[in-house]
Protein backbone atom coordinates (compact mmCIF):
# COMPACT_ATOMS: atom_id res chain seq x y z
CA UNK A 1 0.00 0.00 0.00
CA UNK A 2 1.48 3.64 -0.98
CA UNK A 3 1.38 6.26 2.02
CA UNK A 4 -0.93 7.99 0.08
CA UNK A 5 -3.56 5.34 0.28
CA UNK A 6 -2.92 4.71 4.09
CA UNK A 7 -3.08 8.29 4.84
CA UNK A 8 -6.43 8.71 2.72
CA UNK A 9 -7.40 5.47 4.57
CA UNK A 10 -6.25 6.82 7.87
CA UNK A 11 -8.25 9.86 7.24
CA UNK A 12 -11.91 8.31 6.57
CA UNK A 13 -11.16 5.88 9.67
CA UNK A 14 -10.39 9.33 11.69
CA UNK A 15 -13.67 10.67 10.23
CA UNK A 16 -15.73 7.42 11.66
CA UNK A 17 -13.70 7.51 14.82
CA UNK A 18 -13.95 11.27 15.75
CA UNK A 19 -17.79 11.61 15.09
CA UNK A 20 -18.75 8.26 16.90
CA UNK A 21 -16.31 9.28 20.03
CA UNK A 22 -17.80 12.92 19.85
CA UNK A 23 -21.34 10.98 20.00
CA UNK A 24 -20.51 9.26 23.00
CA UNK A 25 -19.05 12.14 24.64
CA UNK A 26 -22.41 13.96 24.32
CA UNK A 27 -23.65 11.38 26.28
CA UNK A 28 -21.51 11.09 28.93
CA UNK A 29 -22.07 12.71 32.69
CA UNK A 30 -21.19 16.56 32.10
CA UNK A 31 -17.55 17.12 33.08
CA UNK A 32 -16.78 17.81 37.05
CA UNK A 33 -19.90 16.41 37.74
CA UNK A 34 -20.99 16.01 41.58
CA UNK A 35 -22.45 12.26 40.86
CA UNK A 36 -19.64 9.00 41.08
CA UNK A 37 -21.14 6.37 42.42
CA UNK A 38 -18.04 4.46 42.26
CA UNK A 39 -15.77 6.92 44.31
CA UNK A 40 -18.05 7.52 46.90
CA UNK A 41 -17.61 3.64 47.92
CA UNK A 42 -14.04 3.87 47.14
CA UNK A 43 -13.83 6.23 49.83
CA UNK A 44 -16.02 4.63 51.98
CA UNK A 45 -13.69 1.90 51.82
CA UNK A 46 -10.17 3.14 52.61
CA UNK A 47 -11.41 5.01 55.65
CA UNK A 48 -12.66 1.29 56.56
CA UNK A 49 -9.32 0.20 55.57
CA UNK A 50 -7.85 3.47 57.72
CA UNK A 51 -5.68 3.60 54.47
CA UNK A 52 -5.20 7.49 54.04
CA UNK A 53 -4.28 7.34 50.41
CA UNK A 54 -7.45 6.14 48.50
CA UNK A 55 -5.35 5.75 44.74
CA UNK A 56 -3.09 3.23 47.12
CA UNK A 57 -6.14 1.96 48.76
CA UNK A 58 -7.86 0.85 45.39
CA UNK A 59 -4.42 -0.55 43.65
CA UNK A 60 -3.35 -2.81 46.65
CA UNK A 61 -6.25 -3.42 48.91
CA UNK A 62 -9.61 -3.30 46.76
CA UNK A 63 -8.56 -4.17 43.82
CA UNK A 64 -5.20 -5.91 44.86
CA UNK A 65 -5.65 -9.17 42.61
CA UNK A 66 -5.85 -6.80 39.32
CA UNK A 67 -2.68 -5.23 40.33
CA UNK A 68 -0.76 -8.41 41.02
CA UNK A 69 -2.02 -8.59 37.03
CA UNK A 70 -0.28 -5.63 36.35
CA UNK A 71 2.90 -6.52 38.37
CA UNK A 72 3.02 -9.57 36.28
CA UNK A 73 2.43 -7.63 32.87
CA UNK A 74 6.07 -5.50 34.31
CA UNK A 75 7.69 -8.60 35.22
CA UNK A 76 6.60 -10.39 31.88
CA UNK A 77 7.83 -7.15 29.91
CA UNK A 78 11.34 -7.06 31.42
CA UNK A 79 11.53 -10.96 30.73
CA UNK A 80 10.62 -10.17 27.25
CA UNK A 81 12.92 -7.46 26.55
CA UNK A 82 16.06 -9.18 28.27
CA UNK A 83 15.72 -12.12 25.99
CA UNK A 84 15.12 -9.93 23.00
CA UNK A 85 18.00 -7.83 23.97
CA UNK A 86 20.41 -10.85 24.85
CA UNK A 87 23.86 -10.61 23.36
CA UNK A 88 23.82 -12.54 19.92
CA UNK A 89 26.41 -14.73 18.36
CA UNK A 90 27.74 -11.86 16.45
CA UNK A 91 28.72 -9.52 19.17
CA UNK A 92 31.54 -8.85 21.04
CA UNK A 93 31.53 -7.88 24.30
CA UNK A 94 34.24 -5.06 24.58
CA UNK A 95 34.96 -2.38 28.15
CA UNK A 96 33.42 0.48 27.49
CA UNK A 97 35.77 3.23 27.08
CA UNK A 98 36.29 5.93 29.84
CA UNK A 99 34.38 9.40 29.24
CA UNK A 100 35.62 12.88 30.61
CA UNK A 101 33.06 13.80 33.27
CA UNK A 102 32.80 17.50 34.23
CA UNK A 103 34.06 17.82 38.11
CA UNK A 104 30.81 19.41 39.42
CA UNK A 105 28.69 16.59 37.31
CA UNK A 106 30.80 14.25 39.35
CA UNK A 107 29.65 16.59 42.56
CA UNK A 108 26.40 16.67 42.25
CA UNK A 109 25.83 13.35 41.12
CA UNK A 110 27.77 12.01 44.55
CA UNK A 111 25.44 14.45 46.71
CA UNK A 112 21.96 13.69 44.71
CA UNK A 113 22.55 9.56 45.07
CA UNK A 114 21.93 9.44 48.03
CA UNK A 115 19.13 11.83 48.23
CA UNK A 116 17.29 10.34 45.37
CA UNK A 117 17.81 6.97 46.82
CA UNK A 118 16.26 7.95 50.30
CA UNK A 119 13.37 9.89 48.02
CA UNK A 120 12.58 6.45 46.59
CA UNK A 121 12.28 4.55 49.28
CA UNK A 122 10.00 7.32 51.24
CA UNK A 123 8.09 7.36 48.52
CA UNK A 124 7.64 3.53 47.98
CA UNK A 125 6.93 3.21 51.73
CA UNK A 126 4.67 6.20 52.72
CA UNK A 127 2.47 4.87 49.40
CA UNK A 128 -0.10 4.60 51.80
CA UNK A 129 -0.32 8.07 53.27
CA UNK A 130 0.98 9.83 50.70
CA UNK A 131 0.87 10.04 46.58
CA UNK A 132 3.26 7.59 45.76
CA UNK A 133 3.81 3.74 46.11
CA UNK A 134 5.83 1.12 45.11
CA UNK A 135 5.27 1.84 41.03
CA UNK A 136 6.47 5.07 41.61
CA UNK A 137 8.86 4.84 44.31
CA UNK A 138 10.48 1.87 42.50
CA UNK A 139 10.70 4.07 39.24
CA UNK A 140 12.81 6.58 41.50
CA UNK A 141 15.32 3.68 42.75
CA UNK A 142 15.90 2.35 39.55
CA UNK A 143 16.59 5.80 37.85
CA UNK A 144 18.16 7.47 41.09
CA UNK A 145 21.22 4.40 40.76
CA UNK A 146 21.45 5.56 37.10
CA UNK A 147 23.35 8.82 38.53
CA UNK A 148 26.81 6.84 38.59
CA UNK A 149 26.65 6.65 35.26
CA UNK A 150 25.89 10.22 34.32
CA UNK A 151 28.35 11.48 37.33
CA UNK A 152 30.95 8.59 36.96
CA UNK A 153 31.10 6.29 34.13
CA UNK A 154 29.38 2.92 33.17
CA UNK A 155 31.71 0.81 34.92
CA UNK A 156 30.83 2.04 38.36
CA UNK A 157 27.42 1.69 37.61
CA UNK A 158 27.89 -1.71 36.50
CA UNK A 159 29.92 -2.68 39.72
CA UNK A 160 27.09 -0.90 41.33
CA UNK A 161 24.25 -3.39 40.29
CA UNK A 162 24.95 -6.79 40.71
CA UNK A 163 23.09 -8.23 37.50
CA UNK A 164 22.15 -12.00 38.82
CA UNK A 165 21.46 -10.72 42.39
CA UNK A 166 18.88 -8.17 40.55
CA UNK A 167 17.53 -10.66 38.45
CA UNK A 168 16.40 -12.92 41.16
CA UNK A 169 15.26 -10.00 43.72
CA UNK A 170 12.99 -9.27 40.93
CA UNK A 171 11.60 -12.61 40.21
CA UNK A 172 11.53 -13.19 44.28
CA UNK A 173 9.52 -9.55 44.86
CA UNK A 174 7.07 -10.82 41.94
CA UNK A 175 6.38 -13.66 43.20
CA UNK A 176 6.72 -12.54 46.93
CA UNK A 177 3.35 -10.01 46.08
CA UNK A 178 1.50 -13.72 45.25
CA UNK A 179 2.53 -15.25 48.09
CA UNK A 180 1.53 -12.26 49.97
CA UNK A 181 -2.10 -13.02 49.09
CA UNK A 182 -2.34 -16.37 50.41
CA UNK A 183 -2.13 -14.99 53.79
CA UNK A 184 -5.71 -14.18 53.61
CA UNK A 185 -6.20 -17.61 52.33
CA UNK A 186 -4.23 -18.77 55.49
CA UNK A 187 -6.70 -17.17 58.01
CA UNK A 188 -10.00 -18.42 55.53
CA UNK A 189 -10.51 -14.99 54.22
CA UNK A 190 -10.61 -14.32 50.16
CA UNK A 191 -6.75 -14.71 48.03
CA UNK A 192 -5.32 -11.26 48.94
CA UNK A 193 -7.97 -10.35 51.34
CA UNK A 194 -6.40 -7.33 53.70
CA UNK A 195 -6.19 -9.24 56.82
CA UNK A 196 -3.19 -7.63 59.02
CA UNK A 197 -4.08 -5.56 61.60
CA UNK A 198 -5.29 -2.42 59.89
CA UNK A 199 -3.39 0.16 62.32
CA UNK A 200 -4.22 4.04 63.09
CA UNK A 201 -5.58 6.39 60.19
CA UNK A 202 -2.68 8.17 58.64
CA UNK A 203 0.08 6.50 60.18
CA UNK A 204 3.39 4.46 59.20
CA UNK A 205 1.70 1.34 60.33
CA UNK A 206 -1.94 2.14 59.12
CA UNK A 207 -3.33 0.63 56.09
CA UNK A 208 -2.69 -3.47 56.93
CA UNK A 209 -1.29 -5.22 53.96
CA UNK A 210 -1.13 -2.09 51.57
CA UNK A 211 2.26 -1.12 52.86
CA UNK A 212 3.60 -4.38 52.61
CA UNK A 213 2.46 -5.23 49.08
CA UNK A 214 3.63 -1.86 48.44
CA UNK A 215 7.67 -2.62 49.29
CA UNK A 216 6.90 -5.79 47.62
CA UNK A 217 6.18 -4.08 44.46
CA UNK A 218 8.59 -0.91 44.88
CA UNK A 219 11.37 -3.98 44.99
CA UNK A 220 10.32 -5.79 41.59
CA UNK A 221 9.69 -2.31 40.10
CA UNK A 222 13.51 -1.32 41.05
CA UNK A 223 14.94 -4.32 40.46
CA UNK A 224 12.61 -4.97 36.75
CA UNK A 225 13.56 -1.43 35.37
CA UNK A 226 17.49 -1.53 36.13
CA UNK A 227 17.84 -4.94 34.66
CA UNK A 228 15.95 -3.72 31.55
CA UNK A 229 17.92 0.16 31.45
CA UNK A 230 20.79 -2.59 31.77
CA UNK A 231 20.26 -4.09 28.86
CA UNK A 232 19.45 -1.47 26.83
CA UNK A 233 22.64 0.60 27.71
CA UNK A 234 24.75 -2.99 27.13
CA UNK A 235 23.49 -2.22 23.47
CA UNK A 236 25.39 0.93 23.07
CA UNK A 237 28.02 0.62 25.73
CA UNK A 238 29.05 -2.75 25.64
CA UNK A 239 28.32 -4.90 22.30
CA UNK A 240 30.05 -4.46 19.17
CA UNK A 241 28.60 -5.61 16.22
CA UNK A 242 30.53 -7.47 13.69
CA UNK A 243 30.86 -4.97 10.97
CA UNK A 244 27.43 -3.94 9.67
CA UNK A 245 25.78 -7.46 11.11
CA UNK A 246 22.38 -6.36 10.01
CA UNK A 247 23.30 -6.05 6.18
CA UNK A 248 25.91 -9.36 6.63
CA UNK A 249 23.00 -11.44 7.97
CA UNK A 250 20.37 -10.34 4.97
CA UNK A 251 23.29 -10.79 2.37
CA UNK A 252 23.63 -14.37 3.54
CA UNK A 253 20.52 -15.92 4.27
CA UNK A 254 22.05 -19.21 5.40
CA UNK A 255 23.75 -18.25 8.12
CA UNK A 256 20.46 -15.75 9.64
CA UNK A 257 18.97 -18.98 10.75
CA UNK A 258 19.84 -18.56 14.01
CA UNK B 1 -18.20 23.49 26.76
CA UNK B 2 -18.57 20.87 29.75
CA UNK B 3 -17.56 17.67 26.55
CA UNK B 4 -14.36 19.90 25.61
CA UNK B 5 -11.62 17.61 28.00
CA UNK B 6 -13.21 14.60 26.64
CA UNK B 7 -12.86 15.51 22.97
CA UNK B 8 -9.16 16.75 23.68
CA UNK B 9 -8.80 12.97 24.99
CA UNK B 10 -10.35 11.72 21.38
CA UNK B 11 -7.95 14.63 19.16
CA UNK B 12 -4.63 13.29 21.22
CA UNK B 13 -5.30 9.49 20.21
CA UNK B 14 -6.04 10.86 16.51
CA UNK B 15 -2.88 12.61 16.05
CA UNK B 16 -0.69 9.58 17.92
CA UNK B 17 -2.82 7.28 15.38
CA UNK B 18 -1.82 9.98 12.51
CA UNK B 19 1.66 9.85 13.25
CA UNK B 20 1.81 6.13 13.72
CA UNK B 21 0.08 6.07 10.64
CA UNK B 22 2.54 8.42 8.45
CA UNK B 23 5.49 7.49 10.51
CA UNK B 24 8.78 6.17 8.20
CA UNK B 25 10.51 5.67 11.27
CA UNK B 26 9.95 2.40 14.47
CA UNK B 27 11.04 4.67 17.30
CA UNK B 28 8.83 7.89 16.28
CA UNK B 29 6.19 5.56 15.79
CA UNK B 30 6.56 3.98 19.54
CA UNK B 31 6.59 7.54 20.31
CA UNK B 32 3.34 8.21 18.39
CA UNK B 33 1.95 4.65 20.03
CA UNK B 34 2.89 6.34 23.44
CA UNK B 35 1.47 10.05 22.23
CA UNK B 36 -2.12 7.68 21.35
CA UNK B 37 -1.99 6.05 24.83
CA UNK B 38 -1.81 8.97 26.75
CA UNK B 39 -5.29 10.02 25.10
CA UNK B 40 -6.54 7.48 27.65
CA UNK B 41 -5.32 9.27 30.80
CA UNK B 42 -6.70 12.36 29.87
CA UNK B 43 -9.99 10.53 29.28
CA UNK B 44 -9.81 8.76 32.32
CA UNK B 45 -9.07 12.00 34.56
CA UNK B 46 -11.68 13.88 32.61
CA UNK B 47 -14.38 11.32 33.66
CA UNK B 48 -13.22 11.07 37.26
CA UNK B 49 -13.07 15.07 37.68
CA UNK B 50 -15.85 16.39 40.54
CA UNK B 51 -16.09 20.39 40.61
CA UNK B 52 -14.46 21.66 43.76
CA UNK B 53 -12.76 18.28 44.27
CA UNK B 54 -9.13 17.68 45.84
CA UNK B 55 -7.01 14.83 45.44
CA UNK B 56 -7.84 11.99 47.15
CA UNK B 57 -5.23 11.58 49.77
CA UNK B 58 -6.98 12.02 53.62
CA UNK B 59 -3.15 12.63 55.14
CA UNK B 60 -3.19 16.58 55.38
CA UNK B 61 -7.07 17.03 54.38
CA UNK B 62 -10.42 16.94 56.63
CA UNK B 63 -11.65 13.07 56.08
CA UNK B 64 -15.10 14.62 54.90
CA UNK B 65 -13.36 16.77 51.77
CA UNK B 66 -14.28 16.61 48.54
CA UNK B 67 -12.14 14.56 46.32
CA UNK B 68 -12.25 13.72 42.59
CA UNK B 69 -12.59 9.78 41.82
CA UNK B 70 -9.82 7.46 42.88
CA UNK B 71 -11.02 4.50 41.33
CA UNK B 72 -9.98 6.32 37.94
CA UNK B 73 -6.96 7.74 38.76
CA UNK B 74 -6.12 3.94 40.12
CA UNK B 75 -6.28 2.95 36.20
CA UNK B 76 -4.14 5.31 35.32
CA UNK B 77 -1.57 4.61 37.42
CA UNK B 78 -2.13 1.05 35.87
CA UNK B 79 -2.32 2.64 32.12
CA UNK B 80 0.91 4.34 32.88
CA UNK B 81 2.86 1.16 33.90
CA UNK B 82 1.27 -1.12 30.74
CA UNK B 83 2.22 1.75 28.60
CA UNK B 84 6.05 1.74 29.54
CA UNK B 85 6.46 -2.03 29.54
CA UNK B 86 5.26 -1.79 26.18
CA UNK B 87 7.32 0.77 25.53
CA UNK B 88 10.19 -0.99 26.29
CA UNK B 89 9.32 -4.23 25.25
CA UNK B 90 8.97 -2.62 21.53
CA UNK B 91 12.10 -0.94 21.96
CA UNK B 92 13.76 -4.08 22.12
CA UNK B 93 12.20 -5.42 19.29
CA UNK B 94 13.07 -2.39 16.80
CA UNK B 95 16.90 -3.36 18.23
CA UNK B 96 16.53 -6.28 17.41
CA UNK B 97 14.78 -5.77 13.57
CA UNK B 98 17.73 -3.12 12.97
CA UNK B 99 20.59 -6.01 13.40
CA UNK B 100 19.29 -8.16 11.50
CA UNK B 101 17.45 -5.91 8.68
CA UNK B 102 19.38 -2.86 8.84
CA UNK B 103 16.02 -0.81 8.85
CA UNK B 104 14.11 0.64 10.84
CA UNK B 105 11.85 2.35 8.36
CA UNK B 106 8.37 0.12 8.06
CA UNK B 107 7.66 0.35 4.59
CA UNK B 108 11.38 -0.86 3.87
CA UNK B 109 10.54 -4.14 5.95
CA UNK B 110 8.77 -6.62 3.21
CA UNK B 111 8.81 -9.74 2.78
CA UNK B 112 9.56 -12.44 5.17
CA UNK B 113 13.15 -14.10 5.93
CA UNK B 114 14.23 -16.76 7.97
Amino acid sequence: MTPRARLVLFLAAAVVIGAVFTLACLQLPHFGTQTHPYADRAVAATMRQRTANTVSSVNFDQRAFDTLGEESILFAAVLGAVGLLRRTSDERRTRPPLGPVLPSTRLFGALMLPVTLLTGVYIAGHGQLSPGGGFQGGVVLATGVHLTYLAADYRVLDRLRHRELLDRTDALAAGGYAVLGLLGLAVGAAYLQNVLHLGTFNQLTSGGLVPVINAAVGVEVGAGIIVLLAHFLDQTEEFTAGRGAGVSVAAAPGGGAS
Amino acid sequence: MSVFPFLVAGWILLVGLYGMVTSRNLIQAIGCLAVAQCSTYVLLLAVGYRRGGTAPVYSDIPTHSKVVDPVVQALALTDVVVGATVTALLLGLVLQLNKRHGTIDPDALTGLRG
